[in-house]
């Protein structure tokens, strides 16, 4: 059986059904859980839903992220410094969940810190928190399936990255594993580069569209709303992450929250004008 | 399937290995992995890579009887294996000509590299000379202080040294950023990794351009022993030399292959970059293998006297030859390392690596607990002159 027989519950699809119903294309910011401090972290995620996020991916922290560029790592060894660790995330999840119900959370990291919990226990903690989705950055699909059967029995959406490089085969196999929605992943290179093809985004999408049936998100290197809303024209769903984590680094303590709200909602305004 | 058929085409060795990297990178590793597959079983190709290993690089290097440190520990024979005169001075030029002629094949005019103690950032440099062609390697701050002499010699090289600020400014941080840089500039670029570490087909690719040394003990061996040696012992920090060293010699059941971790300060410290010993499986540096991690799996420093073996991963080989039992592995104290180190340069004129010294202590160890017909040896996997400054500081002084 393949993880794609077993039925979704995330909030994920509902998400994008409401979204399409108005029109509209998804907004998924990303921070890094626990910069810059523990406490933070959840009146940031209140904070983002109120500017306009539809989606919020929780960056785990991890000594070693490799696929990150300079800013993400800051961001991670901040967080590190405060010892966050993949528990703390769940922990965070759960106390964002008491106030919000509707907003899905999908976090993303690195295999490690889930290797050390185990994947049955990691799956349990993640759906008791309220996760809706999973996005590991260094598990392809070769290597991922009993993590991804297993969030699935779990109600928990794995999500996978697509690359400018990706032939049709590798989109097939995330296709087959894949629910929620896929990430492409708008550049070579790593998190926080600046050059955006919007030419080479809108080629490769239908490429997607035809092999993989789930909503297309489009990720790194998007800095600013013209940008996004450019994407959101071809694309399901803008993430945003180094630009955001970047506000929370240059914000006067205690300012993080409302500065980057106020940057998401600006950048929500852009998508919004074009429809 | 017999072990010296591993890795299997996804580049497992039972459960270790693997491809643990991002998508960006897949693309990547897939025409890396077409194209070694093709090029390792092409005559010609195994023909340059010979050449170069012959007239290049001073290959078969030879194999010596320490008679003196053998009397001096007054048990079973101790015999050598001088990776420490190879061009370069240490066993990784093997890998990186092996790996700069497979770059030459796929076109790839750029090479990138991370290094710790430096001796695999000057065997790359060396290498893209030797070719023509551009080489970046990225090394931690830390160890471009440790390391000072080799970042000068790369730089002599023509090849530029990138500080890496990252985490713990060490090796893993400069593998990581090496990654970063591939990932960003794929199509023309080229990374050497430095041992059998890495995503698949790495651990493969670096085992089999170091095999040489193996191979070489063959036929080395019975010529100038009688016979095979009781034991091999090869110090790990990825696990390249050793897996050179053991490689060709995993089916001969009766010969002990022993790997020599690093104790650093002691085990009970929490101080060393013993994984093997001390370490528990998890995923870093694309591939699932023995790591040195806290209870969160994240990755933690670790230390030791030489910068080559302050790694808190290993190959994933080796993983798998600890789990099947068919090598051992030990650790050995920075203390231990250093009596051994100034033990070979006193009684047999051999100045060797830190990282080599360990193994050599693991060897007199043993020695002196065997009979006089017994036979061990000792892969000396690099020479000690880059480890003057370290030394010297040691013994209190400042060269
Ligand atoms: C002389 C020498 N021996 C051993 C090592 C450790 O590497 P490996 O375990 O891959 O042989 C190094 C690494 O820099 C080295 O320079």
């Amino acid at each position: 059986m393949s993880p794609r027989d077993i039925p979704t519950v995330s909030r994920i699809p509902g998400v994008f059904e409401k979204l399409k119903a108005a029109g509209r294309k998804a907004l998924i910011p990303f921070i890094t859980a626990g910069d810059p401090d523990k406490a933070s972290t959840v009146p940031i995620m209140h904070a983002l839903v109120t500017a306009g996020a539809d989606i919020i991916e929780l960056g785990v922290p991890f000594s070693d992220p490799m696929a990150d560029g300079p800013t993400i790592q800051r961001s991670s060894e901040r967080a590190l410094k405060h010892g966050t660790s993949l528990r703390d995330c769940l922990d965070f999840v759960r106390e964002f969940r008491s106030r919000d119900q509707a907003t899905p959370v999908v976090l993303m990291g690195y295999a490690n810190p889930i290797e050390a919990m185990g994947y049955d226990t990691f799956a349990a903690a993640a759906a008791d928190a309220g996760v809706d989705g999973v996005l590991v950055v260094d598990y392809p699909p070769e290597e991922s399936v009993e993590l991804t059967t297993k969030l699935r029995a779990a109600g928990i959406d794995s999500i996978f990255l697509l690359s400018p490089t990706s032939l049709d085969q590798r989109m097939e196999e995330v296709a087959h594993l894949a629910s929620g929605y896929v990430y492409y992943v708008s550049l070579k290179g790593v998190t926080g580069a600046a050059h955006l093809d919007l030419a080479e985004i809108a080629r490769k999408i239908p490429q997607i569209r035809a092999r993989v049936n789930l909503p297309i998100g489009v990720g790194f290197g998007i800095r600013d709303g013209a940008t996004a809303r450019a994407v959101s024209g071809i694309s399901d769903a803008v993430v945003i992450g180094s630009r955001l984590v970047q506000e929370i680094e240059a914000a006067p303590p205690g300012q993080a929250a409302a500065k980057v709200g106020s940057l998401v909602a600006e950048i929500r305004r852009a998508m919004d004008a074009q429809a | 399937m017999q072990m010296t058929d591993l890795p299997d085409r996804k580049g497992h060795f039972g459960p270790y290995g693997g491809i643990f990297v991002a998508e960006t990178l897949m693309y990547a590793l897939d025409e890396l992995r077409d194209n070694y597959e093709r090029l390792r079983q092409d005559p010609a190709f195994v023909a340059e890579f010979e050449y170069e290993l012959k007239h290049y690089v001073g290959r078969p290097s030879p194999v010596y009887f320490a008679k003196r440190l053998t009397e001096q520990c007054g048990g079973a024979q101790i015999w050598l294996k001088r990776e420490d005169l190879n061009h370069t001075g240490a066993h990784k030029i093997n890998n990186t000509m092996g790996q700069a002629l497979v770059a030459r094949h796929m076109g790839k005019k750029r090479i990138i590299a991370e290094t710790g103690a430096g001796q695999h950032g000057v065997a790359s440099a060396t290498v893209a000379a030797r070719f023509g062609m551009e080489c970046v390697v990225y090394m931690g701050s830390e160890d471009i202080q440790r390391q000072a002499p080799n970042v000068y010699r790369m730089k002599l090289l023509g090849a530029s040294v990138v500080p890496v600020e990252s985490g713990s400014k060490t090796l893993k941080d400069a593998l990581n950023e090496a990654m970063r840089d591939w990932v960003t500039n794929v199509e023309g670029t080229f990374y050497i990794i430095g041992t059998v570490a890495g995503p698949h087909p790495y651990p493969m690719m670096v085992r089999d351009f170091n095999s040489v040394v193996g191979r070489e003990l063959l036929t080395q061996m019975p010529e100038a022993a009688g016979r095979f040696p009781d034991a091999i012992l090869a110090c790990v920090g990825g696990g390249s030399n050793a897996m050179g060293a053991f490689y060709p010699f995993i089916p001969h059941q009766e010969v002990r292959l022993i790997g020599v971790e690093a104790g650093g300060h002691g085990l009970h410290t929490g101080k060393h970059a013993a994984t093997l010993c001390a370490g528990k499986p998890g995923v870093l540096h694309g591939n699932r293998t023995y790591l040195m991690q806290d209870e969160n799996g994240q990755i933690m420093e670790t230390h030791s006297i030489s910068a080559g073996l302050d790694y808190p991963g290993v190959g994933p080989e080796h993983a798998w030859l600890k789990d099947t039992g068919r090598a051992e592995y030990v650790a050995v104290t920075d203390e231990e390392a250093l009596e051994a180190f100034h033990a070979l340069c006193r009684v047999e004129g051999i100045i060797p690596a830190l990282e080599s010294s360990h193994a050599v202590a693991q060897a007199m160890k043993m020695a002196r607990t065997m009979s006089k017909d017994k036979v061990l040896l000792v892969n000396l996997s690099g020479r000690g002159d880059k480890d003057m400054n370290t030394v010297a500081h040691h013994s209190g002084l400042t060269l």
